[in-house]
């Protein structure tokens, strides 16, 4: 390789290769995640698709207060993601105070999000179906328990890099980091919803 | 560090996007409602859910404006990989009709 393809970063002046994606390693980095973890939701979504179509006595509990919930749910989840892109967005013209308005809403949102998921499983103790009570019950709560457990995961990182970001310790280089993580959780969710509460609903 | 003018315009830019998907999902509600088959429905529910996550990932994760090579070496590989896994559990199902497991 010659010296002009090349690019000196770093401490000391050290050579280092050029990213042949002209991206931070970190950015790459969440990238290799979620593509990772795509095919962690990808197997469970497909074993859940499995287990609709060869089961025919599927349970189908849910009723309207249960997708209004889920419609709810979805337009705070999405609603999410654009206060995310706002969060990315002012870092990068470093508008600090207002990255962290747009962080706190993005947190403030997928808390509400994670406050509905957990009275929908409320409802559904109420009646009867838990994580013991046959296929559907496992199905359910795995597949809507991890994505819950990474909306949760995702409110505490959250918080983590608006307060290191706030005192500079983090650059927004980072801010997009989590950004790319939370967008992720978001398209998820547009498949759990369609799977796994329209095609239960109860007739 | 200096602010920039344009700070907080990517909201105003990215709202036909929000827009498009809040709609997708409003979509994805009314045809539940309708009388299809379970095939049918889940038929056309995963191909909008497709196009919400593509709408997502090129525009809300900014892939459509990453370098190429970024998307070419991600997008396909994870296809690939979600396919073979689609075999992969479908032969799963096939063989609890087989022996040791087939009564």
């Amino acid at each position: 390789m010659s010296e002009s393809e090349m690019a000196v970063h770093g401490h000391g002046g050290a050579l280092m290769e050029e990213s042949p994606y002209a991206i931070p390693s970190h950015k790459l980095t969440i990238w290799l995640f979620i593509i990772s973890d795509a095919v962690t939701f990808g197997a469970i979504l497909f074993a859940y698709g499995y287990l609709r179509v060869a089961t025919p006595d599927w349970q189908t509990p849910f009723r309207s207060a249960s997708i209004i919930n889920a419609a709810i749910m979805t337009f705070v989840l999405i609603t999410s993601s654009l206060t995310m892109l706002g969060a990315v967005d002012a870092s990068k013209a470093g508008d600090r105070p207002k990255a962290l308005r747009f962080l706190a809403s993005t947190m403030v949102l997928g808390l509400i999000f994670a406050g509905l998921h957990i009275h929908e499983w409320l409802g559904l103790f109420d009646e009867g179906i838990k994580l013991s009570s046959g296929l559907f019950g496992q199905a359910f709560f795995s597949i809507t328990g991890l994505h819950l457990l990474h909306v949760i995961t995702g409110v505490v990182v959250l918080a983590v890099v608006a307060r290191k970001y706030s005192s500079g310790s983090l650059t927004p280089g980072h801010v997009e980091t989590i950004g790319l993580y939370w967008h992720f959780v978001d398209l998820v969710w547009m498949f759990v919803v369609p799977l796994v509460y329209l095609t239960n609903i109860a007739r | 560090m200096a602010v920039s003018a344009n700070s907080g315009n990517v909201i105003a830019k990215y709202l036909p996007v929000y827009f498009v998907l809040l709609a997708i999902a409003a979509i994805e509600f009314f045809l539940a409602y309708r009388n299809f088959s379970t095939a049918g429905l889940v038929r056309i529910l995963l191909f909008l859910a497709i196009c919400s996550a593509a709408l997502g990932l090129m525009y809300f994760m900014h892939l459509a404006h990453e370098k190429r090579s970024l998307f070419l070496s991600l997008v396909p590989a994870a296809i690939f990989v979600l396919l073979m896994l689609n075999m992969i559990w479908s032969d799963s199902i096939r063989l609890l009709h087989m022996r040791p497991f087939a009564h």
